[in-house]
């Protein structure tokens, strides 16, 4: 039996930290008092059926979607108050890549990491680093495939290099290799501390990241757990 | 023109006595004594402007619309003033009070100049033969309606409620601020095409005609204000509607979590 | 706010030169426009020759409807307008930037339309130095006014039959000033058209701040 995973000391300053927090899509309720605390540095996976408000509970963090009533507060901003604030702050993948059809990729790349102020150098490596940096970089994004769309998505996100990352399903639509670099770079992140926020349908794959996995149904929280561990190393060897 | 509704009582907006009273009805005795004074005005004007008043001398009868369409036009345009007002105190201030207010006098200010104006035309026709003269004042205060008339649209595009508010106030001041701008190029326009001929508007309006026109402007403005307070008190039973229904989706949203959280396997 | 407003320009030019969508749909739009101006008009009575002015800013109006319509439109992309949200792109840049980009298609357009109306229309240019200024100041105008009312007119639904309805009435001066000033170009007496300009000058100078003073608050929360 593997040890229960400890848990995870609140930092002092929570990275996301959410009491009630309702939020309005037009007049619906997408979340209707969401409570939530992640830590610095923490991974963690927002599972749950369609329509509970998981990609909502994305967009709210990144000062999206309006949020009316409880507690907000997501990298020191007060979602209530300022909720433009938090977005420089913080990279956000959602379902549509955000690309413009009629613009190559390099272009595409060109263009939002120059909008969002980040470092052109950082920009050339992710799209060399995913593959993007030779034929593809001419290839207007109309006739990209959806896995090469999420990639060039990536490389911005990577390029910007912010401090909490939001991402809405990054394993849909992709092949065992797309999945396995978007694995490769949660995990890369988390080393370097950033905070990893993302809804996925597909609990088995992102387990291995050993995150909490927090389950949103309704516009609320109802579970909140860490994710079963991987035997230690000590009781792999046990096993007959 | 009282609504009732529902068992609630309802606190209305800062410029009226607040109503402790259910069930909801947007009349107070304030609106009340308003209204009877506008009722007032209105028997004495038909009075002095339909039989007392004498007969211009070149217009004659006609010139009784005069007493509509001074008033209504003047007290439309000063509406939309308001709602600029409105729309300032709204982004300053950011209570819904402001911005209902702003609203209100949106659609009054609409109909009264619109009314204003068709008198204008039924005044022109005897008076010079024709029901649209192309004037400066006409044409823009045409256009000023128009502007409002998207205005009203605008408030009317759905979002969420603050959103909403802030793009309404935004939109008022800049239709506010294209007003003057089109007045003046109309303005402008008409003297190079217009020349000399409809210069000369207005009758010469002395003694009791003074005061019939008087009366019409005390007539109209308690009218827009007593309907501006019931309007605007319809909006904010609307907004206290529309808080409770969020309430309401709220609780059957979080209803939704019950049963499912067992469904996805580990 | 430049910067970004440069970067903006330039992407949405760029778009433009891809789709050709301008080209394509809204320039041949213009001409057609001429063309039932025509029809309506009957070209032997000497109609057309002297209203030519006002039908040219006419067609010039409705291909502002258009072009607005599509300067919107092309940030309709799946995920992109979350995108632009998140940039911390300057709203005023943001403004600046399709605003500008509006304009220089429209003056590509408006040049065409010179040149349509000289050839269906017999129209002879003169004082030239008027019709540019006049021209850019108009266009500037129509450029600022149709972004900002672009922006308010926001639902998306709603955005094609709500933005003429606010649009239009909002730029009778420019019509106003605009055509009085290609009158009297067009007929040589210049000296009456050069003071519309002081109109023109004041509208695009209003529209383009309240623009970059509004578009902020207007884009917190699209």
């Amino acid at each position: 039996m593997s040890e229960p995973h400890p848990p995870v000391s609140p930092d002092p300053e929570p990275t996301i930290r959410l009491r009630g927090a309702v939020a309005l899509l037009g007049s619906f309720p997408a979340l209707a008092g969401i409570d939530l605390e992640v830590g610095a540095g923490e991974v963690v996976v927002l599972r749950g059926p369609n329509g509970a408000g998981k990609s909502t509970l994305l967009r709210a963090c990144a000062g999206l979607v309006p949020v009316v009533e409880g507690e907000a507060t997501v990298l020191g901003v007060d979602l209530l108050d300022r909720p433009r604030d938090v977005r420089p702050l913080v990279g956000m993948l959602g379902h549509g890549a955000g690309l413009y059809d009629e613009l190559t990729v390099a272009e595409n790349v060109r263009f939002w990491t120059r909008a969002r102020g980040a470092d052109p150098r950082r920009a050339e490596a992710a799209m060399a680093s995913f593959g993007l940096a030779g034929r593809l970089a001419s290839v207007g994004a109309a006739r990209l495939s959806a896995g090469q769309r999420r990639r060039v998505a990536l490389a911005c996100l990577v390029a910007h290099d912010a401090e909490l990352w939001l991402l809405d399903e990054p394993h849909a639509a992709l092949d065992a290799d797309g999945r396995a670099l978007v694995d490769q770079l949660v995990a890369e992140a988390a080393a370097v501390g950033t905070t990893v926020l993302l809804a996925s349908h597909e609990v088995d794959q992102v387990s291995g990241f050993g995150p909490r996995v927090v389950t949103i149904a309704g516009g609320i929280v109802v579970e909140d757990r860490p994710a079963p561990q991987r035997p230690s190393p000590t009781e792999a060897a046990r096993v007959p | 023109m009282t609504q009732t509704l529902g068992d609630e009582g309802v606190a209305t907006g800062d410029a009226a006595p607040a109503e402790a009273i259910a069930p909801g009805s947007t009349a107070s005795r304030g609106t009340r004594v308003v209204g009877l004074l506008a009722l007032a005005a209105w028997g004495l004007l038909l009075l002095y402007g339909l039989v007392i008043s004498p007969n211009d001398v070149l217009q004659e009868e006609s010139v009784r619309l005069f007493y509509i369409h001074v008033p209504g036009a003047t007290v439309g345009m000063l509406a939309f003033a308001f709602t600029a007002f409105g729309s300032a105190m709204y982004l300053w201030r950011r209570t819904a009070f402001w911005d209902l207010a702003a609203g209100a006098s949106a659609e009054i200010g609409v109909v009264f100049l619109t009314l204003g104006l068709i008198a204008g035309g039924l005044w022109g026709e005897p008076t010079w033969g024709e029901y649209w003269v192309w004037d400066a004042r006409g044409t823009s205060s045409a256009l000023a309606v128009v502007l409002y008339l998207g205005y009203l649209a605008v408030r009317r595009i759905p979002s969420a409620p603050e959103v909403r508010r802030k793009r309404s106030a935004i939109a008022g001041l800049i239709v506010f601020i294209d007003v003057p701008i089109v007045h003046f190029s109309v303005e402008w326009w008409n003297t190079v095409h217009q020349p000399a001929t409809i210069s000369r508007l207005d009758p010469t309006i002395e003694g009791l005609m003074l005061f019939a026109y008087f009366l019409g402007m005390v007539a109209f403005s308690l009218t827009y204000w007593w309907l501006v307070i019931h309007r605007f008190r319809v909006g904010w039973l609307q907004e206290q509607v529309d808080e409770r229904s969020l309430s309401d989706a709220i609780d059957l949203r979080r209803a939704e979590s019950d049963g499912s959280s067992t469904e996805v396997t580990s | 706010m430049f910067r970004d407003a440069l970067l903006v320009l330039n992407k949405d030019l760029r778009v433009e030169a891809r789709s050709r969508i301008a080209l394509n749909q809204i320039l041949p739009f213009a001409l057609l426009v001429l063309f039932l101006f025509a029809f309506a008009l009957d070209p032997s009575r000497g109609v057309l020759e002297r209203a030519t002015a006002g039908l040219f800013w006419l067609a010039v109006l409705f291909c502002v409807v258009l072009g607005v319509g599509r300067a919107f439109a092309l940030e309709s992309g799946d995920g992109v307008i979350d995108a632009l949200r998140l940039s911390g792109l300057d709203p005023a840049g943001l403004f600046l930037g399709k605003a500008g980009a509006l304009f220089v298609q429209l003056v590509a357009l408006e040049l065409v339309l010179t040149l349509g109306v000289v050839v269906f229309y017999g129209a002879a240019l003169h004082s030239v130095a008027l019709l540019l200024v006049a021209g850019l100041l108009a266009t500037a105008g129509l450029a600022a006014a149709g972004t900002l009312y672009g922006a308010l007119a926001a639902g998306l639904r709603v955005r094609e039959t709500l933005l003429p309805l606010l649009f239009l009435p909002a730029v009778v001066p420019v019509l106003i000033g605009a055509t009085r000033a290609y009158e009297s170009a067009l007929a040589d007496q210049s000296g009456e058209g050069w003071p519309w300009c002081n109109l023109l000058a004041v509208f695009a100078a209003v529209y383009v701040g309240t623009g970059v003073l509004a578009f902020g608050p207007l884009m917190e929360e699209t």
